[in-house]
Order: C-alpha cells, then structure tokens, then sequence
C-alpha cells in the first residue's frame, strides 16, 4: 500500500518469510519445543528484537493491525521504532489499544486486557534457553530437552530457596508447557506468567541471535515449576494504581519530580482506558473545592 | 529341606565384605564383563577385559600408570563407546540387562538412580556454582523430588554421615578443602541408594592423613550400604584396605586376578610382583 518503493512488504523477502512460517509450523507442532531457524540480519542490532521482528515481518498481512510494547508501553523508543519500521515497510495500521491488534510484539510484558482466539502475540527472547545459566553446552542441554530431564531447572529454584529464603526468580520464571518442553517464557515478570496458561491467543517466541523460534498453541497447559512446600506465587503490592486505582495490574516504581513515589500500572493502554473510564487513584484525584 | 532353608537364609543377608565368598559360587552377577576393548586410534586403552561383579563385591583395577584403568572405568559406566565386548547389568524386576539394548533415557535412569561416578577430582563430579545442599539434592530432584524441606534434610543427613558439618548446607564447594569436596561428591552420589558406584583414584591428590580418614569413611560406607564397586587406584594400599578382589593390569589387559589378599600375598605375575615388591621397598 504506502509501504516504502524498494522493499519488500515487511521487509523480509518472501523466501524468507516461507522458510520462518516453516520453523513456526514446527514449533506449533510441538509446543515449547525450540526450533532452529535460519536468523536474518536485520537493520537493528541483536538485543533489540530482531527474533520478535522477524516472526513478526513472517506472520504480518495487509489486513493486520499491530500494537508493539516495550516494557508494557507503547511509547518507549524501542516500541516506536519497531512499530515505525512496519508502518514504513509493510504501511500496515497500527494501535496502541489491546483489543484492536490482532498482532501484538512485546518485550516484558502480556497485557492486562485478556487476549481472544484472533489476537498473535510475538515475545522478543533474548535468552532461548533456560537451563543455560547452570549447563552452558548447548549439545548437553539439547539431550535434556529430548529425555525431558528438567532436574538441572529445580536445583536452580532449590539454590534460590537455600539462598534467599524463597524462590527468588521474578522475570522469565521457567514453565513446563504441555507438561513436556521447559520453556523460557523471555524476560516477562511472573506475574505474567498464569497468562500464558490456557491463553485463547497463539503465543509466538523469536530469539534473533540465538536463532530459535518456540511457540505456545492456543489453550496449552503452561505451568511455573515449583516445589510442593514453595508453591509458585505471582507478585502483589501494597496499593492500586496510583492512576487509575486498578489491583489486578502490574506496576511500576515511578520516581516524581518532587522526589517521592508512585506505582502506576505498567501496561500504559490499560491505565489509560482506565482513567478514561472515569477511575482515578491517589495521584490524579481531582482537586477537592474546600482544598 | 532346612539346608534349603539355611541357604536362603545367607542369600537374604544384607551383602557384606566378606559375601563375596558366598556371593562367588553361585547366584547371578550384578555386572557381567565380556571381552571389553577399546583403542585410541592405533594406541590400545584396554584390551578384553572380563569379569564378574557380584553385589556388595568390591573391585580394586590397579596398574601403573597408562595400563589402562581409566579407560576400563569409563567403559564400565557406558561413558566410553565400546570398540568390542559386552556390558550385562541386574536390574531390578529385569534381571541382567545388556546394557548397550538400554534406551538412553533408561541408561541415564540407572546411572543417577543405582549407579555413582566418583571422579579423582571433585571438581569434575560436582555443580561448583551451586552449595553443598543442591549438589546432594541433584539426584533427587533429578528423579522426582518436589518437596524442598525433605530434600534439605536428606541432604542434611548425607553431609553428616560423610562427617561434615551440616552447617555448611548452604556454602558453595568452592571454599571446601579437597577432601570435603570429595566427602561432598560421595554423598551426592550415594544419596540414591545405589547398589554399584565407580571411583577413580578417589583418594589421589588428597594429603596422606586426609587420604586416610576418607578411605576408612569409604569401607565403612561401601559396608553398610552393601555397595558394589570398582575402584581404580595406582596405591595397592587402597586395594588392601578396601577390596575384596583386585585386578591387575598392564598395557590395557588383565594380568592377574584374585582375591585381594591372595594376590598382594602371594603374586603370581612377574608384573604383580614387581609391583607389590616396589611397594614393599617404600
Ligand atoms: N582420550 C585419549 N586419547 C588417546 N589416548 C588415550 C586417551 N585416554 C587414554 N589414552 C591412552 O590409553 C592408554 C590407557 O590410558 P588410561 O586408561 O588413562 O590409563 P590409566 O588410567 O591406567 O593411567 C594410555 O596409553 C593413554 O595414553
Ligand atoms: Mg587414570
């Protein structure tokens, strides 16, 4: 449509895109399971989502509508970047609201707003595998992988309980999916984690410099390994949203200017539907007359 | 009809340091050992080595250096690649098993579930980035284990009986001296209960009264636990104070074979007896 004169739609060339959509058939197929792909260099360094990018360029159609969170915001410059890149190379639209994308690329975060059976969402992975803290050959942890043998994973959990009195592991909290593959599920918080449970939406994983692609069909058992006397936990906060009064969110410290504090919900769209809706929190109460 | 009675009797006992006697005339082997060879390119490692390993039996492999004994261990715990011969292993509810039929999710079953490897260096045999606890808690956790609290305290008790303190749970095996570390890589091997466990040199490079105290640790062990065991060792003192049998190798093949004593007593092999007569020159 209006996409740039002398690309590609979306960038990547159809064979490309032919040889992605293969990998994501597979990872489909065996949900969790890593499947090698042949990464493409992209005109953005590894690190910035260029696995997120590429599964994306290899699903995206005219007819889709992409939101892109960073962090749970659509307005950090990574989000806006990755975002402009594809309104420039496939002139696709856009959206910042979670119900309106059909495709959604996020790294750090699932939305607040439940996903339905026409929604994608594409993790950027920095780290494919999760084992490879304590195995760092990958000949090995590929063998663990085939024999399903995750004891290396519990004694990670066991050696964060022995240290820290509980399990101390907050982002990219491992999970078994469809009690199978061990997956990484990227750097998401654990909080984020019952989402990919039984989620109606197909979750797509890309990692660009380790060349993998995973996936997790929808409504896939996904659960967070645990110990019987250590049961997995999600985290909770004192108070709502500062903005919008919401408890069922996600937040994030935020330093004022004044030097004080406030948590406000990291998934911006969220807490700006919200506050449109007319919930307000302690911060933007407005001004009482008498004050 | 009771002399029947009286055998099953002995059969029944819990394996002990002299059942090998009984153990020898009759009964199924735990490990059977046929024709074991193995060369590095044209250089021969070991050379059809046979033997029987009966429960509860202890083995002392010793030769001098380069005869070929790491080589034979590494064969017997299938992490070496057999160039001919066979390995048959009792399992339990299976009877003897070859084990190269074994699928390999089963073969890594048996050798965390009723096997050990006790490398010479502790550092090899264990997690140096994890504490004492989870490298004891590995094999547990490895075959099922979800419950924090009991894997602790199994872990607990191993340090202790391999007489650490269980204080140090929660240190990393990086400030443990190298005969803690070797007590720690015992117990995280023998907190599955296995019935046979490999050592190499398990006392080599450790100080002379360090080595002392972990081999009557070790007897003690190998006796209560009814354990079987090959142990390779270049120190025929080892093989005194801890085998039943013993196995003398030289340039990868077996040159003499027998009871402990019987072969340290009384060698037969001109090798066997150069190498008991320059121990006894020490
Ligand atoms: N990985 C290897 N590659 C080549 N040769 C080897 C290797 N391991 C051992 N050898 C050779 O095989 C022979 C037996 O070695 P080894 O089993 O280590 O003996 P030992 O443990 O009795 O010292 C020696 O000649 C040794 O040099
Ligand atoms: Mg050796």
């Amino acid at each position: 449509m209006n996409a740039l004169p002398g690309y590609n739609f979306a960038y990547l060339d159809e064979q490309t895109k032919r040889m992605i959509r293969r990998a994501l058939l597979k990872a489909v197929a065996i949900p969790g399971y890593q499947v090698p792909f042949g990464s493409r260099e992209m005109p953005l360094p590894y690190g910035w989502g260029t696995g997120g990018i590429q599964v994306t360029a290899s699903i995206l159609g005219q007819e889709d509508v992409l939101k892109v969170i960073d962090q749970g915001s659509d307005d950090t410059t990574n989000a806006v970047n990755i975002r402009r890149f594809f309104n420039r190379t496939a002139g696709m639209a856009t959206t910042d609201r979670t119900e309106e994308a059909s495709i959604i690329q996020t790294r750090h975060r699932i939305p607040e707003k439940p996903l339905n059976e026409n929604q994608i969402l594409v993790f950027q992975v920095p780290l494919p595998e999760p084992m490879t803290r304590l195995e760092p050959r990958e000949a090995v942890t590929r063998k663990l992988h085939a024999l399903a043998d995750y004891g290396l994973m519990h004694v990670k959990l066991y050696e964060d309980i022995a240290r820290y009195g509980h399990i101390a592991t907050t982002y990219d909290y491992p999970v078994l999916v469809n009690g199978r593959y061990l997956m990484a599920p990227s750097p998401i918080p654990k909080f984020d984690n019952p989402k990919l449970h039984m989620s109606p939406a197909l979750q797509l994983f890309g990692a660009g410099r380790e060349k993998r692609v995973y996936a997790i069909p929808p409504w896939t058992r996904v659960e967070s390994l645990d110990f019987e006397d250590h049961p997995f936990s999600i985290q909770r906060w004192q108070q709502p949203c500062a903005l919008c009064d919401a408890e069922d969110s996600f937040l994030d410290e935020v330093v004022l200017d004044g030097g004080g504090r406030m948590f406000v919900c990291s998934d911006s769209d969220y807490c700006q539907t919200r506050q449109a809706a007319g919930h307000t929190g302690s911060e933007n109460t407005p001004t009482e007359v008498s004050a | 009809m009771s002399a029947q009675h009286g055998d099953r009797a002995a059969a029944a006992k819990t394996p002990g340091p002299l059942s090998q006697l009984a153990g020898k005339g009759g009964g199924a082997p735990l490990l059977r050992v046929e024709g074991l060879s193995r060369k590095y390119g044209g250089r021969i490692g070991c050379s059809d080595v046979s033997f029987d390993l009966h429960a509860g039996e202890v083995l002392a492999v010793v030769g001098e250096s380069g005869s070929g004994k790491s080589t034979l261990l590494q064969l017997l715990a299938t992490r070496l690649a057999l160039d001919a011969g066979s390995l048959h292993y009792q399992i339990t509810g299976r009877g003897l098993v070859d084990l190269s039929a074994l699928s390999e999710a089963d073969r890594r079953w048996l050798m965390r579930t009723d096997w050990g490897y006790v490398e010479q260096n502790p550092r090899d045999g264990l997690r140096m980035n994890v504490s004492a606890g989870a490298n004891v808690g590995e094999r547990l956790m490895a075959v099922g284990a979800r419950h924090y609290g009991e894997i602790r305290s199994t872990a607990k008790d191993w340090l202790q009986r391999v007489e650490m303190d269980p204080a140090r749970l929660d240190e990393l095996p990086t400030g443990f001296s190298g005969g803690m570390q070797q007590r720690l890589q015992i117990a995280r091997n023998l907190v599955t209960r296995p019935r046979l466990v490999f050592m190499d040199e398990p006392t080599a490079g450790l100080d002379v009264s360090v080595q002392a105290r972990l081999l009557d640790l070790l007897r003690e062990l190998v006796t209560d636990l009814g354990l079987a065991a090959v142990i390779v060792t270049h120190d025929l003192a080892v093989a005194r104070l801890l085998a039943h049998r013993i196995l003398v190798m030289r340039e990868g093949r077996v040159v003499e074979t027998g009871l402990t004593d019987q072969v340290l007593d009384d060698p037969q092999h001109p090798y066997t007896q150069l190498l008991v007569s320059s121990v006894l020159q020490v």
